[in-house]
């Protein structure tokens, strides 16, 4: 085992450095980089010759079966290939809702044909995926969500309207929560769909967010034809298949940049600020501030370890998505503050070249959404009070 | 490594769970409290300790030990913490130990491991001169005589030193008063000439003590490793048994955490449990987080121990992380308690005096986040 995990580290590790170009082997500069895919993409060509490398592979998507576009691999080998990339400081080839969100919820729930249908193309970052879950009435409380969905023989009619919806207007296809029953308990009547954007009737709105980017709009959906057979999973069970794919939304969203930036920020602020002859940072207080936050990023990168460690021997409790949402978004926001504070007034530059066009604020206000998006804190806390701790209900 | 217990150290886990649950639970604390025992904890409790290899924990299986290394020392640190169980485990099987193991002659070795095994020998450590952890700061002096050294000075929160048969001196042969260079270990007998025990009782029920050491006369053999190089030592000492108050933090921490949401269950006011109440279950969630990234962070540092490298980076994060929750998860024991947390016959505030006692030694939050912060670099 050991030894097999060893031949299979030297083939990826050369594999890697055959086909990675440099280009690729650096950090994300900006939003810009990110490489989302989809039908109106434009690839960079060392972008698109590291994701046709890595499709070849189905590195994308390491650990899907291979039939449906993945590389197959067991956890411990997609270990392995995480930790290579890491090591020659490689970008993702690709990202995307598909491949964190619907992805893990149609292999669990889709029929055979639809993961033949829709996997490969995300694996191959040719289609890109948007999340219509939440409505102006429906936030927090997202099961009393009204969007509905009207049985027409062959096909469903889909009418209302979604908000905050994520690239809504650069995306392809929706995977979407409708209502198709109204006369059940608000858990019970939702059902899963998934349809293309071009369909008629679809319209989106792009949002402004405080960072100036405008990343999300409102979505609507006026007589909006669907055929029957992209109904994924059970009629009116649509809500497990929407609770299991939050828990690989947040688990997604509570690993964002706590990694990347990990330490890193005491560093950064040695240098901009300066130390005494003992090598400490000249900003007391401030650097204590930062140890405590690199502490608690430190434990936290440790306990997404052990989790993952722990699920592939079969050990852990259950809702440690919500755990790991909420300690990870809010951990971020902390470190973003501290990024702001060690940069002072260079950090509220909000144009122009020097700022790259103001990076520093923007990710600061950014990351300010991380604790809502995807479930706010308060709700993973009553989630954790809830399914772990098992406390009364008010 | 992975971030998973194996199979044997799950077993070790269960094993010391189910001894420390029936034969040192808090109502033993409560009984040797009461009693104003003199030694502070059962020596009949520390043999059956021995029985069952948690003295030798550490010690090589040559040497008379089951030589299991600092993980498994940690799961029986952390089964002492729910337990709050009165022991020499610290003192004797992990300082000792370490100190014997790691700076030892091979007569040293031979002459001390077999009988920390057997539960024969009691160790403690005489480092700290200073009320806050600050261990360069060593002002005993260790002056060249006859065939060794004659010791002088005063050592404060030697724990365990009113029941130790040897205690391990640190003492300054060279440099100012807070270099690491010139320091030196020293094995020296509790009832040598010159040597004053002071028994302290602490606010946890242990007990520490002060040591004043009148111009002690050691033999050259009584050196445990080089004559001024005793620092990297006493670093792994401290560090070894850093990792393992972490994990009798996690352990308290965890225990005192699961009687508060207990009680959160069966407590009713304004006619509902008060568990049901948002404010009290949104802590309680986020001191769940807390104590599970303390489990991880432990975890690592007992690994890196064991892996023999420089651990002092994850020893940190876990003492200082650990320190950090126990005060954190003890206070919110008592205060989720209302008033009966206030009372001395409910166990709860047992807990916050031990967290208060295992943050207090061998660096607290603040001493462990300095300490990493210079450690990355900053
Ligand atoms: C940047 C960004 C991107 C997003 N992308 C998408 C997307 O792609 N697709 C999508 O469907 N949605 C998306 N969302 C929406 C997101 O999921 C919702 O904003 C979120 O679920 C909160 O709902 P709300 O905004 O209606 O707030 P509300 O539910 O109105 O909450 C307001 C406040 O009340 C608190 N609160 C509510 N209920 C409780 C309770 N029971 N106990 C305690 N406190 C409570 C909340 O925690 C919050 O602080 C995105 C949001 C953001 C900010
Ligand atoms: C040292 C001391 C001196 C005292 N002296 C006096 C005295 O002289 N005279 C006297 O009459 N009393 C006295 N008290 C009693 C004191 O007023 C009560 O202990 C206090 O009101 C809390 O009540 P409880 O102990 O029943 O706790 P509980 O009410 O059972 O509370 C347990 C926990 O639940 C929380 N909780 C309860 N209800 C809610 C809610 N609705 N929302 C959120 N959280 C909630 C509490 O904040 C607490 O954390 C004294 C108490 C102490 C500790």
């Amino acid at each position: 085992m050991a030894e097999s995990l060893d031949a299979f580290r030297s083939e990826v590790r050369a594999y890697l450095e055959a086909n990675c170009p440099p280009e690729m082997r650096q950090p994300f500069q900006s939003e810009d980089d990110a490489p989302w895919g989809g039908r109106n993409f434009k690839w960079s060509a060392p972008q698109k010759a590291w994701l046709d490398a890595m499709a070849a592979k189905g590195w994308t998507v390491p650990t899907w079966p291979t039939e449906y576009g993945g590389g197959g691999l067991s956890k411990d080998e997609a270990k392995v290939l995480a930790e290579e990339m890491r090591r020659i400081k490689a970008r993702p080839p690709l990202q995307s809702f598909g491949i964190w969100m619907l992805g893990p919820a149609l292999l669990k729930y889709g029929s055979h044909e639809q993961k033949l249908e829709y996997l490969p193309p995300i694996a191959r970052g040719e289609i890109r995926w948007c999340q219509g879950y939440s409505e102006p009435g429906a936030g927090s409380d997202l099961a009393s969500l009204k969007t509905r969905a009207d049985d027409h023989g062959d096909h469903w009619v889909i009418n209302g309207s979604k908000v905050w919806t994520s690239y809504a207007d650069q995306a392809d296809w929706i995977f979407c929560l409708v209502r198709t029953d109204f006369s059940a308990t608000k858990h019970n009547g939702i059902s899963f769909v998934l349809f293309d954007m071009a369909s008629p009737g679809v319209s989106t709105k792009p949002i402004k967010l405080i960072s100036g980017y405008s990343p999300f709009c409102e979505t609507f959906f006026d007589n909006v034809k669907v055929p029957k057979s992209q109904l994924v999973g059970e009629l009116n069970r649509g809500w497990d298949i929407a609770k299991y794919l939050l828990t690989h939304e947040r688990e997604m969203i509570g690993a964002m940049d706590t990694g990347g930036s990990g330490p890193g920020l005491g560093q950064l602020a040695g240098k901009l600020i300066g130390a005494d002859a003992d090598g400490r940072m000249n900003d007391p207080i401030l650097r204590g501030d930062i140890v405590r936050a690199d502490m608690d990023g430190l434990a936290f990168m440790l306990t997404m370890e052990r989790v993952k460690d722990e699920a592939k021997a079969g050990q852990g409790v259950g809702a440690l998505s919500s755990m790991l949402k909420y300690y990870g978004t809010e951990l971020n926001k902390r470190r973003q503050e501290l990024f702001m504070s060690v940069r002072g007034s260079d950090g509220l530059m909000w144009e122009g070249e020097e700022s790259r066009n103001g990076a520093q604020p923007r990710n600061w206000l950014r990351s300010r959404a991380n604790s809502i998006e995807g479930g706010t804190s308060e709700v993973q806390l009553n989630i954790i009070a809830k399914r772990v701790l098992e406390l009364p209900g008010a | 490594m992975a971030l998973v217990l194996t199979d044997e150290q799950a077993m070790i886990r269960d094993s010391a769970d189910g001894f420390f649950a029936e034969k040192a639970p808090v109502s033993e604390l409560r009984r040797l409290r009461d009693a104003r025992d003199e030694v502070g904890f059962s020596r009949e409790l520390w043999k059956a300790m021995a029985e069952m290899g948690f003295a030798g924990i550490l010690v090589p299986e040559d040497q008379g030990g089951v030589g299991l290394g600092y993980v498994a020392a940690g799961l029986v640190q952390e089964a002492i913490g729910r337990n709050l169980t009165l022991s020499p485990m610290l003192s004797t099987a992990v300082l000792g130990a370490t100190a014997i193991i790691a700076a030892g002659t091979g007569e040293q070795k031979a002459a001390l491991l077999p009988r920390i095994a057997a539960g024969d020998l009691l160790l403690a450590l005489a480092a700290e001169e200073k009320s806050r952890h600050t261990p360069n700061q060593v002002e005993t002096r260790a002056e060249p005589s006859g065939n060794g050294f004659r010791l002088t000075g005063r050592k404060s929160f030697v724990l365990d030193g009113h029941v130790a048969d040897k205690l391990i001196v640190v003492a300054r042969t060279d440099g100012e008063a807070d270099d690491t260079k010139g320091l030196t270990l020293f094995l020296v007998d509790r009832d040598a000439a010159g040597v004053t025990v002071d028994r302290t009782v602490m606010v946890d029920s242990r007990n520490a003590a002060r040591v004043t050491l009148d111009g002690v006369q050691v033999d050259g053999a009584d050196v445990l490793g080089e004559v001024g190089g005793g620092w990297p030592v006493l670093e792994r000492v401290l560090d070894a048994g850093r990792a393992c108050l972490a994990a009798e933090m996690l352990g308290l921490s965890g225990e005192s955490f699961r009687q508060t949401v207990d009680y959160l269950k069966q407590r009713e006011q304004f006619g509902v449990k008060i568990g049901s109440f948002q404010a009290l279950q949104h802590r309680a969630a986020h001191l769940f987080c807390e104590i599970e990234l303390v489990r991880s962070a432990t975890l690592r540092a007992l690994q890196a121990l064991d892996e023999g490298g420089n651990a002092a980076l994850f020893v940190s994060l876990a003492k200082g992380k650990a320190s950090e929750v126990a005060k954190l998860a003890t206070n919110e024991a008592v205060q989720m308690h209302g008033g009966i947390g206030m009372t001395d016959e409910f166990d709860i505030g047992f807990f916050m005096k031990r967290a208060r006692a295992a943050m207090e030694t061998f660096g607290d939050g603040a001493f462990h986040s300095d300490r990493m912060a210079r450690l990355m670099g900053y």
